[in-house]
């Protein structure tokens, strides 16, 4: 065991552990963000109380991703210095355009957001939102711009001889309209708008079944039309969902043609292809194969040559020197299906669902027990896309410039990486089963109920006090 | 001015800027238990900083963001350098953003406990911590750190009841104001220390050891702590806040300006520098960007500009 080990385990666990609440950032604050504008245009009080409702479930999670997400500003440092100071000209400036740029909007404008529903004109109120989750997208739009800099290097060059080298920006304007971020972006913001539906299916769900077990007699009839509190954001994350999955599947797709030519080594892990195989067959699950299909798929062509790992192999120790240049092929290519099946599975249910629901049809009791698994389907799937994406770029962290053994912080010892990795795991471990008592508690409460009126914010005589506490999302 | 020089300046405005605002968001989450008897007061306190702290700690990522853009080599080796006080500076920064941010939608009483508890404590560990950082940066003693540390952690403390007092009305005002004048007890000779501390030695190559805008610098920021402490007493809130926020500032300056040109041990600001390509473009972008943020961020504070009052049980 050794520190570089460690590090790549914390690396791995701290940021799996962030895109567990990223997504639902990402998605769910545009979410409510709708559902906002919704009750601004119609005026309906039913509006009101789903934006407080998801709201509240929104900012549990969002608590959660912005502290692990300093975590993750940090770790580059602390564990991977020698990565950051051969990447920091390049890789570096995403991640300040980002703070720069997204950060500051995203936490000035949601603080506002939360404590500005008395004080501020409904419109800019409204507006306060729709700001922090344009922050929030921005933010994706750079880290993932830096990220696909680490599999595809562009508009860049390295100065400096071996061990002191520096990879110096070149154009800026490149690195943020690399081909793969280009295509990565769509996919995984996409993606984060999957996971985010699929959330708000799972507690539509949990909620409609649970009113029609608190009324078994049907005394409020399940007819065509009929007023349903969870029928409307069910449609929406119906909507948002089955959009989305078009999304990632093209995007998917220009990936995996992207993958042909910048990462091949990745794309024949990912299928498990040891040579180069002219008209290479796929196989969406282990034993069923689909002639040609993996060659039609990262070539568009059927008869195309998709490389083959050991021939990739030999090809990288005769260009790099000697050296296992192979990822851990089993985790890259199970990773691989899990992502696909899942997501697929995810997509297919919201099409379903839109199906079922058509025409004011109200949502049959079986399919809102379904929609519980539209919970963990797309979280899995969009953690597997994430193995697969960054196991499948290893043995390297900059693609073809530098490897993950050569990255890691050289003065940082075994014992201070162990003792940061299990002190960040025990303490997400425990924050993760509160995060989840948390939302589970949310959920089952409920919305709070229409307001009668609201109770008017004591205003003290001098007019220059204000009251403590608003109603629900305050502190 | 040249490139270089100017991103070392800016990253000195952006961790200057993350300790004049969250220092006192760290002084009012370590001082909840004090300041409040019972839950109407824990709200007024933690109503003080509840629009704006998330957006203050953006400042510290810009700050370390900006480290990582423009000194590559001064980001990485300092991060990896202070490895276990930052990991215990990021175990208190989640804590408390967790408690903040929970403490509203958790049901049970005793799970606000458990909230508050996590505030205070994460208030209180980045506060000590980054004191002790920088002063051992300076200074590379133990003892230059625990002092830097009980200065910088004393002095948020005082920022923190002087916001407290400024944004507040009735007892928690009351009680504020009086933690303000026990704690500059602490926090005049432990800040007369450290800040003559600064000028006299440090990694900062010999002649601006001798520098008397170094010298300029740490006097005034004691002569701002003690302002501040007479301002409370007097009253004027407003004032007070300003003479803190100044000393948290000039302490800033005085700090970077010590860290002047080599900002770690053997690492000059020239042999850490990204390339110039990099240093110009963001230095468009950032001049372009930063007054919106500026502007944003102090309308936001303007929206929420009022005292508040307890909320009637």
């Amino acid at each position: 065991m050794e520190a570089l080990d460690l590090a790549r385990w914390q690396f791995g666990v701290t940021t799996v552990y962030h895109f567990l609440f990223v997504p639902l950032t990402i998605g769910l604050g545009v979410f409510v963000a709708g559902l906002q504008t919704a009750w601004h245009r119609t005026g309906s009080e039913h509006y009101l109380r789903l934006t407080k409702f998801f709201g509240k479930l929104f900012l549990i999670n969002f608590a959660m991703g912005v502290v692990t997400g300093i975590v993750q500003e940090f770790q580059f440092g602390m564990n991977w210095s020698e990565y950051s100071v051969f990447v920091g000209d390049v890789f570096g400036a995403p991640l300040a355009l980002e703070a720069l740029l997204a950060f500051f909007l995203e936490s000035t404008f949601l603080g506002l957001w939360i404590f500005g529903w008395d004080k501020l004109p409904k419109r800019v109120h409204l507006a306060t939102i729709w700001a922090a989750v344009i922050g929030s997208n921005l933010s994706a739009y750079f880290i993932l711009a830096a990220n696909a800099w680490m599999k595809h290097p562009v508009g860049y060059e390295v100065t400096g001889g071996p061990g002191g080298g520096r990879a110096r920006m070149t154009d800026l304007w490149a690195v943020l309209t690399n081909s793969t971020a280009l295509a990565q972006v769509p996919h995984v913001v996409a993606a984060a708008f999957i996971v985010a539906g699929g959330f708000v299916l799972a507690v539509c769900g949990y909620n409609i079944r649970k009113e029609r077990r608190a009324d078994p007699d049907r005394t409020v009839p399940l007819r065509r039309g009929a007023a349903d509190m969870w029928r409307t954001p069910m449609r929406a994350a119906l909507v948002m969902t089955a959009i989305a999955g078009a999304v990632v599947a093209g995007s998917g797709d220009l990936s995996g043609k992207l993958l042909h030519e910048q990462q091949p080594m990745k794309l024949a892990a990912a299928e498990g292809l040891d040579r180069d195989t002219a008209g290479a067959a796929f196989s969406p699950v282990p034993g069923i194969e689909v002639p040609m299909l993996l060659s039609l798929l990262a070539t568009n062509d059927p008869d195309a040559v998709v490389r083959g790992t050991e021939d990739l192999q030999a090809e990288f120790a005769e260009r790099f020197g000697p050296g296992d240049y192979r990822p851990n092929v089993p985790v890259v290519y199970a990773s691989f299906r899990v992502m696909i099946t899942f997501g697929l599975a995810t997509v297919a249910l919201s099409v379903l669902g839109l199906w079922l629901t058509r025409r004011r049809r109200p949502v049959p009791g079986w399919f809102a027990r379904a929609c519980l698994l539209a919970l963990p389907l797309p979280t899995i799937a969009m953690i597997a896309g994430w193995l697969l994406s960054e196991i499948g770029r290893q043995p390297w962290t900059v693609q073809g410039e530098l490897l993950t053994a050569a990255s890691v912080s050289p003065g940082v010892s075994l014992t201070e990486v162990a003792v940061s990795l299990a002190v960040f795991t025990l303490l997400y471990g425990l924050l993760a089963v509160a995060e989840a008592v948390l939302l589970v508690r949310h959920v089952k409460a409920g919305p709070e109920p229409a307001a009668p009126s609201e109770p008017a914010p004591p205003v003290s005589g001098d007019g220059t006090t204000a009251a403590v506490l608003q109603p629900t999302l305050m502190y | 001015m040249e490139l270089t020089t100017f991103w070392f300046a800016v990253i000195a405005f952006l961790w200057t800027g993350f300790f004049v605002l969250e220092g006192f968001d760290f002084g009012v989450g370590m001082l909840l238990p004090v300041l409040s008897r019972d839950e109407a007061d824990r709200k007024q306190v933690l109503g003080t900083i509840g629009p704006v702290w998330d957006g203050n700690e953006v400042w510290l990522i810009s700050a370390v963001g900006a480290m990582f853009a423009a000194f590559p080599a001064w980001y990485a080796g300092f991060l990896s350098e202070f490895y276990l006080p930052i990991v215990l500076v990021l175990v208190g920064l989640i804590v408390r953003g967790v408690g903040l941010e929970w403490r509203g939608k958790v049901h049970h009483a005793s799970d606000r406990t458990w909230c508050d508890l996590g505030i205070t404590a994460g208030s209180a560990l980045p506060a000590f911590l980054w004191g002790a950082v920088f002063a051992d940066l300076l200074h590379d003693s133990a003892l230059a750190a625990l002092i830097g540390g009980v200065f910088s952690l004393t002095l948020c403390l005082l920022h923190g009841a002087v916001f407290v007092a400024l944004k507040t009305s009735g007892p928690v005002r009351a009680r504020a104001r009086r933690t303000a004048m026990a704690v500059s007890a602490a926090a005049l000779p432990a800040g007369v220390v450290a800040l003559s501390g600064i000028p006299a030695t440090g990694t900062a190559v010999a002649e601006w050891g001798a520098s008397p805008w170094l010298w300029g610098c740490a006097l005034a920021a004691m002569a701002a702590l003690a302002a501040g402490t007479a301002l409370t007493w007097r009253g004027r809130d407003g004032w007070a806040f300003t003479a803190t926020a100044s000393s948290v500032a000039l302490t800033g300056a005085a700090v970077f300006s010590a860290l002047w040109p080599a900002p770690l041990p053997g690492l000059t600001v020239a042999e850490a520098a990204s390339g110039p390509y990099t240093l110009g473009v963001l230095t468009w972008i950032g001049l372009i960007a930063l007054p919106f943020v500026v502007g944003y961020q102090t309308w936001s504070y303007w929206v929420f500009r009022r005292r508040l009052v307890a909320e009637p049980s």
